[in-house]
């Protein structure tokens, strides 16, 4: 069994207090959760403060570019359907840059794990208005309040077919990891939505504001994560403050729409030219 | 005897030209002559004038040529667009729904036959073209027979009333015409051998499954999707997968992904599409991951001409991204080529561990030419580079293991996700050789020079010399890509006419190889580059690497079709009049 020491990396330079750190201890624990070992996994992360996180964790990462995570996380794990691959990044990331790569991952259905630190600002780029922001948030590229209405993470992620939606809060590490650890045993793609504040930008969406405004779905006693229906429902009624397993659905992953698809994973097959199948290829030309 | 033949067919798009001009080369090369051929389409699926060249020789030839012997117009637009180029004592076969009769004009003869009415006779006018396939086939000196084979192996699972359709289309359209008593060209008989009909687009992609591609993700796109279209058919035979990505930028990323996890990754796309792949050949080149990139050029910028040619994407292939990126471009100029090239691509792309761009084009992609059956010698042996075994880790013992270490030859041993010993983040950030971000200038400028530094010991033989055994020549013609078979017929003609003329056809464009070459280019008084763009992107590079800018002359053109042999000679002549 791996320690949770053999899952630490590059030591953070995440702003004290920032979200991050719970959001990383609960990617760590969950792996331990599921006994893993740091070379069992991949965190492919995009550009920003959250992007960080595959080399502030000790395991296979890939730190890539802006909103571009999604696309080589699903290329690992559909190379290499041993390892746990875990796509990581912020709400600009995911939201806004890499919305079309988020839309097409969810209905895609590769068996990956999303988990996006939402913090609802821009901060490495020191305050600017992100797409998750609340239309009227005032920053420094929206002196007037935003114009736009915000993304709806989790109102996208149903409307896109995602067939594991749940949302967490940096402020409840315990749930948060109960929470990565069910996306990641989940077979499909998995977005975890995790509000997590930004200490030194964000002066409206802080732990207290959560605190004080989150409903565990736990609390909802008919709560049934399997009915689409009332999963709109209560995110609408609820503006999106829930924290829970939103919805989840058991339907095929992407690889199992694949033809004649490899048990043996793509990565681990031994390249040696098969002259006779060659030939077999090559008759079609002839 | 002649020891070639060129066919044409031409009518509207949609009305089954394209497998019409199919039939015959396959059975062409059957018959064992080899094949240069050449498609005209428009951007639209149905209507607009389309036609299928084909060019049948018992030598090997990868040009279609500018003339055509014999002409199947099935409508006026391809009477008149294709009438000029007739050569003297053709035969045309044109379409007609009136009196049928033979007329002379422009030098050749012209039959007018009511193709309609003699498919209608057989009970379906659908099958045409077949009729006119038949009235070709006699004029051509091959019977109506010699198609069987063919024929059953397309329609046979729809049923023996369509085969039996189709051989009796081609026999009316052979007695047809057998009745007038015109003579047919007889066309030197060959030993039938062991070769295959494929583009430039199949070629490339049938070389990459070779060279253990098992990973293929791209967006689909003009000229290069049958790339797609065939791995996704493929891979799966093989144990791979092909993804169609939601985009071009995915396209690009999921092979980089692939790539990082230690499969031989493949993108494929053209113009518009590279463009878009940018940002991310700068994330395969700073995270050193392996990805082989084809690029089938088009007419550009913008949209462009997506069904037309150009080579305008050189600049592009060369320069893509921001900062300094090792990347390596190669150029097939053949069908050939482009399956041999896949196998290098591959080996280079793990060899120095950087994005390897492959420039096709339109020309190369689409069209077919005969290739020797594919051998094991046609392909390097696979060649993994410095990827290290599971054993190989465990014996280094790093807690953090060095991805990026700073080694002579700037080649650092890679471990990929999954193996234990090997675990590392990959950074497209500025990064330690543990992968760690850092902004340490001594650090970075490490990182930059053996990023940078790892492909000047890249050696290979840069381009082919043409026009016989490699020597200097007083006037030297420069090319790449598809203008090969065209270039290779003007220079032999041009020494036909007593000139000392040779081709260096340039088949890796970066890291430049200008051993031999600068040789070749110093000794000659002429240097006559030749590509399909408009701004002499090619000339720009030589001008650059061999310092021989006031030598150059540049034949450039931009039209969106490939240059004709007539089109070069009359530049070429042109150009020695200024230049005297």
């Amino acid at each position: 069994m791996a320690k949770l020491k053999e899952f630490k990396g590059d030591t953070p330079t995440w702003c004290p207090g920032c979200g991050h750190y719970s959001v990383m201890a609960g990617i760590q624990r969950a792996c331990l959760g599921l006994g893993l070992e740091p070379h069992q996994v991949a965190v492919i992360t995009g550009i920003g403060c959250s992007g960080k996180v595959s080399e502030y964790m000790r395991c296979y990462g890939f730190h890539t570019l802006h909103g571009r995570s999604l696309p080589v996380a699903q290329a690992v794990k559909l190379v290499n359907r041993n390892l746990k691959v875990i796509a990581a990044g912020g709400d600009g990331d995911g939201y806004g840059i890499g919305a079309g790569h988020f839309v097409h991952a969810a209905r895609r259905n590769v068996d990956i794990t999303y988990v996006v630190m939402d913090n609802q600002i821009y901060g490495l780029t020191k305050g600017q208005t992100s797409p998750t922001s609340r239309q009227g948030f005032v920053t420094k590229t929206s002196p007037e309040g935003a114009g736009e209405r915000e993304v709806k993470p989790l109102e996208l992620a149903l409307g896109a077919g995602a067939s594991f939606v749940a949302q967490a809060f940096a402020g409840d590490i315990k749930r948060l990891t109960e929470l990565i650890q069910q996306g990641m045993e989940h077979e499909g793609f998995a977005l975890i939505n995790v509000f997590s504040p930004c200490v030194t930008y964000n002066k409206v969406n802080t732990y207290d504001y959560f605190k004080e405004h989150l409903l565990d779905l736990k609390q909802m006693e008919d709560y049934d994560p399997h009915d689409l229906a009332q999963a709109y429902a209560t995110v609408l009624e609820r503006q999106g403050l829930v924290q829970g397993i939103i919805y989840k659905e058991d339907r095929p992953a992407y690889h199992t729409f694949l033809t004649d698809y490899p048990d043996q994973p793509i990565a681990e097959q031994n390249l040696v030219r098969d002259d006779a199948r060659l030939q077999q290829l090559w008759s079609e030309f002839k | 005897m002649k020891t070639e033949i060129t066919f044409k067919i031409g009518g509207q798009q949609g009305e089954g030209i394209d497998s019409t001009g199919e039939v015959l080369a396959v059975t062409l090369m059957q018959q064992g002559y080899q094949i240069a051929s050449y498609k005209h389409f428009a951007s639209r699926i149905k209507g607009g004038h389309t036609y299928y060249h084909i060019r049948a020789s018992c030598d090997k030839v990868y040009y279609w040529g500018d003339t055509t012997d014999i002409l199947v117009a099935l409508d006026q637009e391809s009477y008149e667009h294709n009438i000029s180029a007739m050569s003297a004592g053709g035969y045309v076969l044109m379409a007609t729904n009136q009196e049928e009769k033979v007329a002379e004009a422009d030098g050749c003869t012209v039959l007018y036959v009511n193709f309609t009415r003699l498919a209608e006779e057989l009970g379906n006018k659908i099958i045409r073209n077949m009729v006119a396939l038949g009235a070709a086939a006699y004029l051509m000196g091959l019977h109506y027979e010699l198609f069987k084979p063919l024929v059953e192996k397309k329609f046979l699972r729809k049923g023996q009333a369509l085969v039996d359709l189709n051989i009796s289309a081609l026999k009316a359209g052979y007695e047809h015409v057998q009745q007038l008593g015109l003579s047919p060209f007889q066309l030197a008989p060959v030993q039938s051998q062991d070769q295959a009909l494929l583009s430039g687009n199949e070629a490339f992609a049938f070389g990459a499954i070779a060279a253990g591609c098992r990973f293929l993700s791209a967006y689909p796109i003009t000229p290069a999707s049958e790339i797609m279209e065939y791995m996704k058919s493929h891979l799966p035979k093989v144990g791979g997968v092909a993804v169609q990505a939601e985009d071009e930028l995915a396209g690009i990323l999921m092979a980089i992904g692939a790539g990082y996890a230690g499969v031989r990754a493949l993108t494929s796309t053209s113009g518009p599409g590279f463009s878009l792949k940018t940002e991310a050949i700068g994330l395969a080149g700073i995270s050193e991951t392996p990805v082989v990139i084809v690029n089938s050029q088009r007419g550009g910028p913008g949209t462009g001409l997506p069904t037309k040619y150009e080579q305008g994407d050189l600049n592009t292939m060369l320069y893509a991204g921001h900062g300094d990126i090792p990347r390596i471009v190669l150029a097939p100029s053949t069908v050939e080529e482009c399956l041999t090239m896949a196998s290098l691509a591959f080996n280079l792309a793990e060899r120095y561990q950087c994005p390897v761009i492959v420039a096709l084009d339109l020309v190369l992609s689409l069209n077919k030419q005969t290739c020797p059956d594919f051998r094991a010698e046609h392909f390097e042996p696979i060649d993994r580079g410095k990827l290290l075994s599971e054993a190989e880790l465990e014996a280094l013992g790093e807690f953090h293991f060095k991805r990026y270490r700073l080694t002579e030859d700037g080649i650092s041993p890679r471990a990929i996700p999954g193996q234990r010993g090997g675990v590392h983040p990959a950074n497209s950030n500025e990064h330690s050789e543990t992968g760690h971000i850092t902004e340490l200038p001594e650090m970075r400028q490490a990182m930059m020079n053996k990023r940078l530094g790892k492909l000047t010991q890249f050696k290979m033989r840069g381009y082919e010399f043409i026009g016989g055994e490699e020597r200097s020549v007083q006037t030297l013609f420069v090319g790449f890509g598809s203008t090969r078979g065209v270039l290779t017929e003007v220079v032999k003609d041009l020494q036909d006419q007593g000139e000392d003329a040779g081709l260096a056809h340039i088949k890796v464009l970066y890291p430049f190889q200008a051993e031999g070459l600068s040789e070749l280019a110093r000794q000659a008084e002429k240097i006559v580059v030749v590509e399909n763009n408009w701004s002499g992107q090619l000339a720009g590079l030589l001008a650059k690497e061999l310092q021989i800018g006031h030598k150059i002359h540049k034949i450039c053109k931009a039209d969106g079709d490939p240059f004709t042999k007539a089109d070069i000679m009359q530049h070429y002549h042109q150009l020695v009049k200024e230049v005297v």
